[in-house]
């Protein structure tokens, strides 16, 4: 931290200090308790008013009923599997393009990059509905063009668990294909790389390396930290993703968890408890990502935004 | 703990943003001159550079061009899903959509469920100014040195972290008239708290609450707390001289100076809020009671996805957001230009 007469704080006396603490406390419990009655309701006995802030005696039932009797933990399964995909593929693809946008010279190159970071603008709602026809109906066109059925049958990973069809509704690859690729990684990956000194890559070029060698031996080794910040970013966007899932998933099996939970509403209207078991069960991940990697964050949202 | 946090950051503290910044710009074309740029050109590689765009150029084709022009196309006509039929009825979307007719009572809008949402849209918008004031606030507060400071930096955002399903379920809970959380912490100081979710009045105030419980702390504070340690510290030694007290400094010293974070929150955050609304609504009031949740981006949903699979005026209806948007983002720039500059 910076010392405060350099950030314009005058220094703090004591009883100033505490009073800080007691407003930041404050603020800090609103932001914490909701939270906490969410854990606390979901261990409540059966009869204890959810209105009360304490559980009474906890009980793990609604986690065993969650777990037990819904497909929560295929839910759970899908969430990850997908996120991780659309994590992976869209930092391969946004590094790529970074690179190419930050190092090397083409003809239009920055015509294109503007272009690319000013379809940020276009709302998702308009190119979703014409994605959502083309991506449900792809599978039918294909099978007729290629007289086969392939594209719509079921598909079972390693045999035995259900993993959708290969394309279309109910699908991982509409789940995931879409997301994979990002003007604003590409953004925030091409400002990190522009700041690498560019010594480090000339000599590796003088060594005889092509764009892709000094790419991948040089740039991305020393880019890790803001790979990890947009992995991270990536991840937990790609973790609550809901509308597109919800509009393109129709069998229980292929909801991710937001998805999956949501449907939870209409199915236990009134089963609090239940509900709220897995709401905790879906934001424990998150909570732990975040305190782990917090400085990443930091180091993302500047370079997001205070030099964009 | 507290020791332990802090030497984790080392690497990438808030502080050494400027720092940071300043190493960029000496890497940057336009701070180094001329003819270092000459020397230093980047290597020319015109099929790399294209080759390295593939993977994106791909997807921009599949996933947005092509989607764009067929939304383009699919506005103008009256297509159903469900239905072979795709007739083509010229600006009829749009007129219907934005049309409306003189009558001796007034003005009889083709599409009043669409204005009530769009009014919706722009009164859940309130929670944007909202939310950044209290991010400014929690912003000044964070910049004090204290011990556990960032531990409370760490509460403030965890809103921002859980933001999603989950944390929606449990608003809708918290707002629940009899056994919510919220009506019970108002009934102890005696106040008698409404049914939220269910009251057509205090619905949209609830939609905002939530709103600035899960934004306040995150992404905004942050872009504030960095934007006041940049913040030149004579600026203030100068005010402290002048005898200037704490609302002066922050009036004439430190908002001016944020201008360009301020801007920069602002419009993200109005670009945000008209396409947002979805998630909330959908989770915790269906776009009620009687529609007064429903916002521009739920009603594109409805009309295109749920019920009559209304493929063609949910296009034109997601064009109309996107040029408000281009509209308002325009005006917007060009209005906040020169305070953003002002901080300067």
């Amino acid at each position: 931290m910076s010392s405060p007469a350099e950030t314009g704080q005058a220094n703090l006396g004591g009883t100033k200090a505490v009073a800080l603490f007691l407003i930041m406390s404050l603020i800090a419990a609103s932001t914490v308790l909701p939270l906490l009655w969410m854990v606390s309701t979901s261990l409540k006995q059966p009869g204890v008013p959810y209105s009360n802030f304490l559980p009474g005696t906890p009980t793990l039932r609604h986690y065993a009923e969650a777990l037990g009797e819904t497909p929560f933990i295929r839910y759970y399964v899908n969430s990850i599997v997908i996120a991780s995909a659309i994590t992976a593929g869209q930092l391969m693809t946004s590094a790529m393009a970074g690179y190419a946008f930050a190092r090397l010279r083409f003809p239009g190159r920055n015509q294109i990059f503007f272009a690319y970071i000013a379809t940020m603008m276009i709302p998702s709602a308009v190119t979703m509905v014409p994605l959502f026809i083309l991506l449900t109906r792809a599978p039918i066109y294909l099978n007729d063009l290629l007289g086969t059925s392939y594209f719509t049958s079921e598909q079972f990973f390693l045999g035995r668990w259900f993993a959708g069809v290969p394309l279309g509704a109910d699908s991982y690859f509409v789940l995931i294909a879409p997301l994979l690729f990002s003007p604003f990684g590409t953004f925030l990956l091409r400002q990190f790389f522009i700041a690498i000194p560019r010594s480090l890559d000339e000599a590796a070029m003088l060594d005889g390396c092509g764009p892709w060698q000094t790419f991948a031996h040089i740039i991305l080794p020393l880019s890790k930290p803001a790979l990890a910040t947009l992995a991270i970013f990536t991840f937990m966007s790609a973790w609550g993703a809901f509308l597109w899932p919800l509009v393109m998933v129709n069998s229980d099996e292929m909801k991710p968890l937001p998805v999956g939970l949501a449907g939870f509403i209409g199915m236990y209207a009134t089963n609090w408890p239940l509900l709220m078991s897995g709401a905790t069960m879906m934001l424990i991940p998150m909570i732990v990502v975040f305190v782990f990697c917090q400085r990443f964050f930091v180091r993302g949202i500047q370079l997001g935004a205070v030099k964009g | 703990m507290t020791s332990r946090l802090t030497k984790q950051q080392k690497p990438f503290p808030i502080t050494t943003s400027r720092v940071l910044g300043d190493g960029q710009r000496k890497q940057h074309p336009a701070a180094t001159p001329p003819s270092a740029i000459k020397r230093r050109r980047l290597p020319r590689w015109p099929l790399a550079g294209y080759l390295f765009l593939l993977p994106n150029g791909i997807g921009f084709v599949a996933f947005m061009l092509i989607p764009l022009l067929a939304s383009l196309a699919l506005a103008f006509t009256d297509w159903q899903m469900l239905s072979p039929d795709v007739r083509f009825v010229g600006l009829g979307n749009f007129i219907r959509l934005l049309g409306f007719t003189w009558t001796e009572e007034g003005i009889v809008w083709n599409d009043p469920d669409f204005w009530y949402f769009l009014y919706n849209t722009l009164f859940l918008m309130l929670g944007v100014p909202i939310s950044m004031f209290v991010s400014l606030g929690l912003a000044i507060l964070v910049n004090n040195r204290l011990p556990g400071i960032v531990v409370f930096r760490t509460l403030f955002y965890l809103p921002t972290i859980c933001n999603g399903i989950a944390v929606l379920m449990l608003w809708r809970l918290m707002f629940h008239a009899d056994v919510g959380l919220l009506n019970q912490m108002l009934g102890w100081v005696g106040i008698d708290g409404p049914d939220w979710l269910q009251s057509t009045a205090w619905a949209k105030p609830a939609l905002i609450i939530v709103a600035v419980w899960i934004a306040a702390g995150g992404n905004n504070m942050i872009i504030y707390l960095a934007g006041l340690q940049n913040i030149p510290a004579e600026l203030y030694e100068a005010a402290n001289l002048d005898g200037a007290g704490w609302w002066s400094r922050l009036r004439h010293i430190t908002w001016p100076q944020l201008a360009p974070s301020t801007f920069f929150i602002f419009t993200m955050g109005i670009i945000g809020a008209f396409q947002g609304g979805f998630n909330a609504a959908y989770i915790m009031t269906q776009g009620g009671p009687a529609g007064s949740t429903t916002t521009i981006s739920y009603y594109i949903f409805n009309t295109a996805y749920d019920g009559q699979l209304l493929m063609g005026y949910g296009c034109a209806i997601a064009w109309v957001l996107f040029l408000l948007v281009m509209t308002i983002t325009l005006v917007n720039w060009y209005v906040g230009r020169e305070s953003a500059l002002e901080g300067h």
